[in-house]
């Protein structure tokens, strides 16, 4: 695993892990949400379910509309995981990773995934005010399950603790597995298929596609040139590494800046 | 019976010559109701530690709150240790030698409630050493950590001499010769003070400029460093000093007696007030730029300003009641030796700078940046009124403690002889 690790490195090799997420084809049933949180063993309290405050996300399904009333309404849900943005240049890297003091996150040039290290952070949030997407959330409470469902948390993902921040990693357990694999079969290169979030996979109106944004076998490098796709806050800078479709005008503004209108979602 | 008047002979032997103080009794009457309003703070910080933040109404909407808010505030407010301590020591201003012992007692109590909130936001208490073993350097609120605990150890060192200098332990010769040797030293300390003081207050400022994925907050700037890191150094440069106007007032409005002369009020309300005026000036201009900026990312300048409580009145306010006004009053002499337009002056100054501390943290997390988003109001509750205001009770306890028996004003014996 370490020795594909390094003979990527050595040779250059990079990946650039994306998603393309058509939202003409979402339906925003929230399959997504939950695989995300059965896959990545999020907690969850029976009293704060719909508290979106304090219950914590990896995955979030926005609901819009193009604000005219009926029989114009139309609606459109935004499902929006970390964006694992780059950044651009030296001073403006990835903004939850160049503000954190104790290097607790991480942007991973090999593979374009932005990571978090639990059990070095140490709770001061200044990530969550650095992102601007909401994707980072913070542990208010200790980790709890309903009596029973720990014995089905995911053996892969580690549990975090009360205090820290955490967020989507693109499901990275998933990376490693496909690379074990490939490993103990000789291969250095991984199949498109082999590495695939558990929220594009649970998705059942295939609305979601994942992949090597810069390889050209994989879906998404040709899907993220659509002329309908669109990054949310792209002028900002934070080169987000998630893409959205939409034919509709009015949802592909919805990614841009706030302008004082809202509740729009 | 036996043992109060054990007690009370101790406190009598410690209290400086020269001077008058309350009786024993008074002084334990008014600890002991300080110590309530401690004990709550204290219930409200073991629930944080205890029961995790779920017991505060911050949320991940809203990571910062009144604490980080309180914490900038805290450290602009205790600026006028190192500012007093450059203008004494460095700028060689000789009247300030009676109020600069004061200057630091402020500063560090200011300091110690920066770093004792601190300690009580950060998720895991335990975890908080981390900040210097996995430094990343990028980080502003490295640099801010690294200072800030620089800074408050030299305050401390500032503050020793003065505990040596009790009527009773400066009977030895060696605490003696320490106090001395250190004193001789202040000016070399202090210029480290003054370097410090400028990263961490600056730094400070660092933290919301440098987040770029926040037009509210973010600034360019010059090299590493956003413009809020300069103004953020002005800003408690100008209001530092009121602080420690306000506080003086205070202690002698509690002591019923002068303890510094008015020329020495009137030095730092002044210079105060110059820094004010270049301060307010410099933002104006910051915040014109930004508006540009802010519109080049497809923000427009109304859009901050269009969700309540957050309305326009914040920037009016902000720059003008607690900007304009104090600002005003400390540059005209005949306004600002009226006693009563000086203390105006310097709760509006002090005012000012909390309430840009407030904006540029929790201001900046409830503007929406997301077309999408939508707005949601925050307000302290009171586990985070509690623990953010038991530093103020500790601080006044300190300061009883060091005004009775340390020699902390010079001139109190002229101005009130026995």
């Amino acid at each position: 695993m370490k020795e594909v690790h390094q003979d990527n490195k050595r040779h250059g090799k990079t990946y650039k892990y994306g998603m393309v997420v058509d939202l003409d084809k979402c339906t925003g049933c929230g399959a997504c949400m939950v695989a995300c949180m059965a896959e990545n063993n999020l907690p969850f309290r029976k009293e704060n379910t719909n508290d979106r405050l304090t219950q914590n996300f990896w995955m979030r399904v926005y609901k819009i509309s193009n604000g005219l009333s009926f029989p114009d309404t139309e609606i459109c849900y935004i499902p929006r995981p970390c964006q694992h943005c780059e950044g651009r240049g030296h001073h403006h890297g990835t903004p939850c990773v160049s503000v954190c003091p104790a290097t607790a996150t991480d942007y991973s040039h090999e593979t374009g995934i932005v990571s978090q290290i639990y059990t070095r952070c140490f709770g001061c949030r200044y990530c969550m005010a650095a992102c601007p997407y909401h994707v980072r959330v913070f542990n208010w409470w200790d980790p709890r399950w309903p009596k029973g469902m720990n014995k089905s948390l995911n053996p892969d993902v580690s549990v975090r603790m009360r205090g820290v921040v955490e967020k989507c990693s693109f499901c990275y357990h998933r990376l490693q597995r496909a690379r074990n694999k490939a490993y103990a079969e000789g291969r250095r290169e991984l199949h498109e298929d082999e590495y695939q979030t558990a929220c594009t996979q649970a998705c059942p109106a295939g609305a979601i596609t994942f992949g090597d944004l810069d390889n050209q076998k994989h879906k998404v490098y040709n899907l993220k040139d659509n002329p309908y796709a669109f990054r949310l806050l792209e002028k900002l800078g934070t080169n987000p590494k998630v893409y959205y479709l939409s034919t509709k005008d009015w949802a592909r503004k919805a990614g841009e800046v706030f302008v004082g209108n809202e509740g729009r979602g | 019976m036996r043992f109060f008047k054990k007690f009370s002979e101790l406190d009598s032997a410690l209290i400086p010559e020269g001077v008058k103080r309350c009786s024993f009794q008074c002084f334990l009457v008014w600890i002991g109701i300080l110590h309530i309003p401690i004990l709550i703070g204290v219930v409200a910080t073991v629930m944080c530690w205890g029961l995790a933040l779920n017991v505060t109404y911050l949320n991940n909407n809203y990571p910062f709150g009144l604490w980080i808010a309180a914490d900038l505030g805290v450290i602009a407010l205790g600026a006028g240790a190192f500012f007093t301590g450059f203008l004494r020591y460095i700028v060689k201003i000789d009247e300030l030698k009676n109020i600069v012992n004061y200057a630091v007692v402020i500063g560090v109590i200011c300091y110690a409630a920066a770093q004792g909130i601190l300690g009580i936001d950060i998720g895991q208490p335990l975890r908080g050493w981390f900040i210097f073993w996995h430094a990343n350097v990028h980080s502003m609120l490295t640099e801010v950590a690294f200072c800030i605990t620089c800074y408050f150890v030299v305050l401390c060192i500032e503050y020793f001499p003065l505990i040596l200098e009790n009527r009773q332990i400066h009977k030895f010769g060696f605490p003696h010769g320490v106090a001395h040797h250190l004193h001789e030293a202040m000016p070399t300390i202090a210029a480290i003070g003054v370097f410090l003081s400028f990263f961490h207050q600056g730094s400070l400022g660092g933290v919301p400029g440098v987040l770029y994925g926040r037009p509210f907050a973010f600034r360019e700037g010059f090299l590493v460093w956003p413009w809020t890191f300069f103004l953020f150094i002005l800003s408690a440069i100008a209001c530092g000093p009121c602080f420690t106007i306000l506080i003086t007032r205070i202690t002698e409005a509690c002591a019923r007696k002068r303890l510094v002369k008015k020329n020495v009020i009137d030095i730092l309300a002044k210079i105060s007030g110059r820094m004010l005026v270049l301060y307010l000036v410099l933002k104006t201009i910051d915040t014109l730029y930004w508006v540009k900026v802010a519109g080049d990312v497809g923000a427009p300048f109304n859009s901050f300003y269009a969700n309540q409580p957050y309305g326009i009145w914040v920037l009016i306010t902000e720059l003008g009641i607690l900007g304009v006004i104090p600002a005003i009053i400390l540059l005209i002499k005949s306004a600002r030796q009226n006693e009563v337009l000086l203390i105006l002056a310097c709760l509006l100054n002090c005012s000012g700078i909390f309430m840009n501390r407030w904006i540029m943290t929790v201001q900046s997390l409830a503007v929406p940046v997301m077309s999408f988003d939508k707005f949601i109001s925050y307000h302290p509750n009171w586990v985070e009124y509690a623990t953010t205001f038991v530093f103020v009770w500790v601080g006044a306890v300190v300061i009883m403690l060091s005004y009775r028996y340390l020699p902390i004003f010079p001139q109190e014996k002229e101005l009130n002889p026995l």
